[in-house]
C-alpha cells in the first residue's frame, strides 16, 4: 500500500494483502515476502552448533578466573585428571608453546599498544572470567564436575577498573606497557575559532553504560580434524574472516581449515570475534584427535562474550545566539577492557565521524583515549560506535534548544542538511549521498501528535501533576554499509570492506547463490531470492542461498555494520548481471540473432522485433548439454562478484518516545513510540520492520534496563540474566513504525543499511523524553540505565545533578 | 540412576537416568530432540520451554525423573498430519521471528497461554510472555501473531 505524502515522498506501511508466501507477479522486490528461513525455524529442525553430535565426541569445560587482576603461582590439574570420564586436563601452561595470541586487526595508530592476548592465561589474569584451565571429558556433565579438581594459586594483584583512575599517575597497571592504548585525533575546520566568543557554549559529559549483547544463542564450537584436515563449526557472524585470522593465529594452513557457521542464534556483534574458545578447541582437537564441542553457559558467557558501549563522552557545542551550531568538540575515553580483541580500539573511532549528526557546522574536533582496565574486554555491539555519537549529539542538541529556548525539533530544523543539499559532505569529510530529513520528521509528527502532546505536557506541568509527560526525539543518521575498503585502509583496519556472490543457474534452471554474508536472523535467504528473482526472471521458489561454510561459500567479508544488503546485496546483483550476459550469448546464438538484438525481461530472451523467444531456463539446458553454443563459449552459467562500495551508506529517520515519569517514585513509562525511518529502498518491508522493532528495543534496554556491573574488586555482578535485565514483552510498548524512501545514489539497488538504525536511533529518544518531563525540575542527565532508582535520586539530587 | 518412563511427542522412551539430569539436556542429549534449546542457565529466557502434561514448563530447571509418567510436548511435536500448529502458522506469517532461537519456548509458551485464554487482549500476551525472552524482534510482531493464532484457533475449533 503506498501513500503519497504532501512532502512528495513516498511513504509505505506493510498491508495484509501485501504479504504473500505465494507468488504474484511484478516486482519481486519491494514485496513483503514471508521468510523462507522460517520453516525450519518454527519446527525445531533448525541447525545450531551445540545440536551436533559426532562419534567420540568430547566436551571441553574451562575454569576462569576468580580474580580480577593476579599472578597465576601454581597449578595442579593431576586430581582433576583421575575424575571420572575425564580425558584430558589443560592449563595454560600446556598451551603456551603453541596457542598464539588472539588477534586484533585495528591497530589504530601506529604506536597503538597492542598487548600479548594468550588465549589461555599462562603467568596472569587480568579480568574476572579469563580461561585458566579447560577439563575434556566424555560429556557435559563429567567435564563440568572436574573442573572442581583443578588447583591453581593467585598471587593478587590490584585491579583498576575505572577509566579515569587507570590514566592516573601511579594507577596499577593493567599491562606493562601502561593503561593508554591509544589516543586517536581527527579535526575539521577551525575549533578555536569556531568557540572563540561563541555566544553559546555547552558542555555535558555522558556515560554510555558497559552492555552485554546478549545474542539468545549462547556461543558453541565444534572441532574435529582427520589429521590433516580442519573443520570448525562455531556460532560466529564472521565465518570467513575467522578462517583467515585462525589460519595465522594457530598456524593450521588456511586451505586445510574449513569454518562453518551453521544456524546462528543472533549476535548483534557479539560474535563479530575471533574468541579464545575456538582456537583452544582447535588445539584440544589437534592434541587428542578426536572432536570436541564447547558450549557456554549464559552466565559464563555474560563473564566472556566480549561486552558493548562503555564511554565517558565530553562533549561541548558552541553556537550563535540564534542557535546554529558553530562547532563541536568531543573528547572520550573508551574502555578496552583488559584486551584489544578483534576490532576494540575500532568501535569508537566508528561513531568519531557521526558526533556532528545530520547537522552542518564549521569546525569538529574529537579525540579518543582506549584504555585498558581489569574487565572483559569490549568490541562490536550493535552500532559499534554509532549509538554512543549518536546520544551525545542528540542528548546536546536538546540542551541547545533549552538554552536557546526554542522547541528540540525548531533547532534541528535550523541546524540540519536541507534535502535540496544532498549530496552533502560533512566537517566530518563523509558524504551523505541522499537523505530527507524534512519528510521524515514531518511523517514522524504526524504520526506522533506532536503538537497535542506539548499541549499535554504543559497542562501537567501547569497542574504540577506527579506524573509528568516528557517528549524525546532522535534525528539521526548513520554510517553503516561497512564499508569503501580504502576508506577502511586509511583508518588502519586490517581487512578490506567488500563483498562476494556467486550466481549459478543450474541444468534444471534452479538458481543456486552463494552469498559471503553470513546471516544469524536477517533473512537473507529471502531478500537474496527476491533480488535474484526479480534480476533473472526466476520464481522467487526457485532460488536457494547458500551462506556460512567456506568450503562452499569460499570467499566473503560476513555479516555486521549493517553491511550485507546494501554491500553484499549489490554482489549479487552484479553477479546476475553477468549471468545474464553470458545466457544473452547463448541466446543469441540459438536463435540466430545478433546479441545486440536480443532483449531480457521476465526470464525470457526475444529477438527485437520478432516473436522468437527463449527462457532463461532453455538457456541453462541448453548450456548444460553444451551441444550448441558460440565457437569459444565456455559451457557455464554461473558468474562470481566482488563489490567494494565506493560510499557508506546513510540511513537516517526521525524517533519520538512520548515518557511519562512518576516524580514521587522514579519509575517511567514509554506511552508512545514512532519510528519513522528512511533505508531508502526496501527489498523487502517485513524483514525491515522487524529489524526496526528489534533496534528501538535493544536501544531502549540501553535507555531504561541495561547495565554490566563490575564490584569495586573487578567481579561482575550481573552474571545471570536474573540480574542483567533484558526488556521482556511486558517491558516494552508497541511501535509505530513507518518509513519514508530517500534511493541511495551510491549502489543500483538504491538501498541502505537497516540493521542498527533501530538501536542507534532510539536511545536518545527515551533519554531525551525523560530528561524533558523532569527539565523544569533542573534535571539536564540522567545517567543510563534511568532506572526508578536513578531518577529518583537525581530528582532528590540539589540542582538534578545527575545521582 | 533412576529409571523412568516418559513419552515424548507420542513416543515411548524408557531409560537410566542421574537423578542429576536436567530435561532439557534429555530430551537434547538422550533423544536427540534438538529443537528445544537452551538460552541460559536461570529459567529466565524461556527458550527451553516444553508442555509437561499440556503445561508449559521450562524444561532446563525439570530433572528428567520429574518427568517420570508424564507426557512431554516440545516444538518438534505440536504439528499434526504434517500440519503446522496455528502457532506456528502465525509465528511465519507475522513475522515474530528472525533468529529464531527464542521460538520453540515462545511458541509452546502460546501454546499454553491460549489454552488459559482463548481471546488474550495485548497487554495479557504482553504478560503472558513475560518468562520468554526475545532479542531479535522487539515482540511486537510475536504479539500479533500470538493474537492472530487465538483468532484462528477460535474460528477452527468453536
Amino acid at each position: 500500500m503506498t501513500e503519497q505524502l504532501d512532502t512528495g515522498v513516498v511513504a509505505q506501511q506493510i498491508k495484509e494483502h501485501d504479504v504473500l508466501d505465494a507468488p504474484a507477479g511484478g516486482s519481486e522486490v519491494g514485496r513483503a515476502r514471508r521468510r523462507k528461513e522460517d520453516a525450519r525455524l518454527v519446527t525445531g529442525r533448525t541447525q545450531w552448533t551445540d545440536n551436533i553430535q559426532l562419534p567420540g565426541m568430547l566436551h571441553v569445560a574451562f575454569l576462569r578466573s576468580p580474580m580480577a587482576h593476579a599472578r597465576i603461582t601454581r597449578v595442579d590439574t593431576s586430581a582433576a585428571r583421575t575424575r571420572r570420564g575425564v580425558v584430558a586436563v589443560f592449563s595454560g601452561q600446556d598451551f603456551a608453546g603453541e596457542q598464539g595470541s588472539l588477534p586484533c586487526a585495528w591497530p589504530v595508530t601506529p604506536d597503538t599498544v597492542i598487548p600479548e592476548h594468550p588465549p589461555m592465561a599462562v603467568t596472569t589474569v587480568r579480568y574476572v572470567g579469563e580461561a585458566v584451565a579447560c577439563v575434556v571429558a566424555v560429556d557435559r556433565y563429567a567435564a563440568a564436575d572436574a573442573l572442581e579438581a583443578i588447583e591453581i594459586d593467585y598471587e593478587p594483584l590490584e585491579p583498576v577498573l575505572d577509566m579515569t583512575e587507570a590514566l592516573a599517575e601511579g594507577s596499577p597497571k593493567v599491562h606493562e606497557a601502561g593503561n593508554e592504548s591509544f589516543t586517536w585525533n581527527f579535526a575539521g575546520g577551525d575549533i578555536d575559532a569556531a568557540f572563540h566568543e561563541a555566544p553559546v557554549v555547552i558542555e555535558r559529559t555522558y556515560v554510555q553504560q558497559r552492555l552485554i549483547p546478549s545474542a539468545m544463542e549462547p556461543r558453541a564450537v565444534v572441532a574435529q580434524t582427520d589429521g590433516d584436515h580442519y573443520t570448525l563449526h562455531s556460532s560466529t557472524q564472521i565465518p570467513h574472516v575467522l578462517r583467515v585470522m585462525l589460519a595465522l593465529t594457530t598456524g593450521i594452513p588456511e586451505h586445510k581449515l574449513r569454518v562453518i557457521a551453521p544456524d546462528v542464534g543472533g549476535g548483534f556483534g557479539s560474535k563479530l570475534q575471533v574468541t579464545a574458545e575456538e582456537v583452544l578447541s582447535l588445539l584440544i582437537t589437534r592434541r587428542l584427535g578426536k572432536p570436541v564441542k564447547w558450549t557456554e553457559s549464559r552466565s559464563e558467557g555474560n563473564l566472556t562474550v566480549h561486552h558493548g558501549r562503555d564511554q565517558l563522552q565530553r562533549i561541548r557545542l558552541a553556537a550563535d545566539a540564534n542557535g546554529r551550531i558553530r562547532g563541536v568538540q568531543v573528547k572520550l575515553l573508551a574502555d578496552m577492557g583488559a584486551y584489544l580483541m578483534l576490532v576494540t580500539p575500532g568501535v569508537p573511532l566508528l561513531g568519531a565521524f557521526m558526533f556532528n549528526g545530520i547537522y552542518k557546522m564549521d569546525a569538529y574536533d574529537f579525540t579518543c583515549t582506549g584504555v585498558f582496565t581489569n574487565k572483559m574486554p569490549t568490541d562490536a555491539y550493535r552500532g559499534a560506535g554509532r549509538p554512543e555519537a549518536t546520544y551525545a549529539i542528540e542528548r546536546v542538541m536538546d540542551e541547545l534548544a533549552a538554552e536557546i529556548g526554542v522547541d528540540p525539533m525548531e533547532i534541528r530544523r535550523r541546524n540540519w542538511i536541507q534535502h535540496s543539499e544532498f549530496p552533502y559532505t560533512t566537517i566530518c569529510g563523509l558524504t551523505y549521498d541522499s537523505g530527507n530529513y524534512e519528510a521524515a520528521t514531518d511523517r514522524a509528527l504526524a504520526l506522533f501528535g506532536y503538537d497535542k502532546l506539548r499541549a499535554e505536557q504543559s497542562d501537567r506541568r501547569e497542574r504540577q501533576d506527579p506524573v509528568q509527560l516528557g517528549i524525546g526525539i532522535s534525528t539521526y543518521t548513520e554510517m553503516c554499509g561497512l564499508a569503501p575498503s580504502r576508506v577502511l585502509g586509511s583508518l588502519s583496519y586490517g581487512a578490506g570492506g567488500w563483498e562476494h556472490a556467486d550466481v549459478r543457474v543450474l541444468p534444471t534452471g534452479k538458481v543456486e547463490v552463494v552469498t559471503g554474508t553470513s546471516p544469524h536472523g536477517q533473512g537473507h535467504e529471502t531478500a537474496w531470492s527476491q533480488i535474484v528473482a526479480d534480476s533473472l526472471g526466476v520464481p522467487f521458489e526457485d532460488v536457494a542461498v547458500l551462506h556460512g561454510d567456506t568450503a562452499t561459500s569460499h570467499k566473503g567479508m560476513d555479516t555486521y555494520g549493517s553491511r550485507s544488503l546494501a554491500v553484499g546485496g549489490i554482489a549479487v546483483v552484479r553477479a546476475c548481471d553477468k549471468v545474464k550476459e553470458k545466457a544473452r550469448q547463448v541466446a543469441a546464438h540459438l536463435m540466430e540473432a545478433s546479441p545486440d538484438d536480443v532483449e531480457f525481461s521476465e526470464g525470457r530472451f526475444r529477438v527485437r522485433g520478432t516473436g522468437t523467444s527463449q527462457t532463461i531456463q532453455e538457456i541453462a539446458l541448453a548450456t548444460f548439454a553444451a551441444h550448441n553454443l558460440p565457437d569459444g563459449f565456455e559451457p557455464r552459467l554461473d558468474a562470481s562478484a566482488t563489490f567494494d562500495p565506493e560510499n557508506f551508506s546513510f540511513p537516517h529517520g526521525t524517533h519520538l518516545c512520548a515518557v511519562e515519569v512518576d516524580t514521587e517514585t522514579g519509575a517511567t513509562a514509554i506511552r508512545s513510540y514512532v519510528a519513522v525511518d528512511d533505508v531508502g529502498n526496501v527489498v523487502n518491508p517485513l524483514i525491515v520492520e522487524g529489524q526496526v522493532h528489534g533496534g528501538i528495543a535493544q536501544g531502549i534496554a540501553q535507555a531504561l534496563f541495561e547495565e554490566a556491573v563490575y564490584d569495586s574488586d573487578g567481579n561482575l555482578l550481573t552474571t545471570t540474566m536474573a540480574d542483567y535485565l533484558l526488556p521482556s514483552a511486558a517491558d516494552l510498548p508497541n511501535f509505530t513504525t513507518d518509513r519514508t524512501e530517500t534511493p541511495a545514489t551510491s549502489n543500483p539497488l538504491g538501498v541502505k543499511g537497516v540493521g542498527e538504525a533501530g538501536t542507534i536511533a532510539s536511545t536518545p529518544a527515551v533519554v531525551n523524553a525523560i530528561v524533558d518531563a523532569l527539565r523544569p525540575h533542573g534535571v539536564h542527565d540522567v545517567r543510563m540505565p534511568c532506572t526508578p532508582e536513578r531518577v529518583w535520586r537525581t530528582l532528590r539530587t540539589e540542582g538534578g545533578e545527575p545521582a | 540412576m533412576a529409571r523412568i518412563s516418559v513419552e515424548v511427542d507420542g513416543i515411548a522412551y524408557e531409560d537410566d537416568v542421574e537423578p542429576r539430569l536436567l530435561l532439557v539436556h534429555y530430551l537434547r542429549d538422550r533423544l536427540g530432540k534438538t529443537g528445544t534449546p537452551i538460552g541460559c542457565d536461570t529459567t529466565n529466557c524461556g527458550a527451553c520451554t516444553v508442555l509437561l502434561d499440556g503445561t508449559s514448563v521450562k524444561s532446563c530447571s525439570v530433572l528428567a525423573v520429574q518427568a517420570d509418567g508424564c507426557d512431554v510436548t516440545t516444538i518438534e511435536g505440536v504439528s499434526s498430519d504434517g500440519e503446522w500448529h496455528p502457532v506456528q502458522k502465525a509465528f511465519h506469517e507475522e513475522h515474530a521471528l528472525q533468529c529464531g532461537y527464542c521460538t520453540p519456548g515462545m511458541i509452546l509458551a502460546s501454546i499454553d497461554l491460549l489454552k488459559d485464554d482463548p481471546d488474550p487482549s495485548e497487554e495479557a500476551v504482553r504478560q503472558g510472555l513475560e518468562g520468554n525472552l526475545c532479542r531479535c524482534t522487539g515482540y511486537c510482531n510475536i504479539v500479533r501473531a500470538v493474537r492472530r493464532a487465538a483468532q484462528e484457533m477460535r474460528v477452527t475449533t468453536p
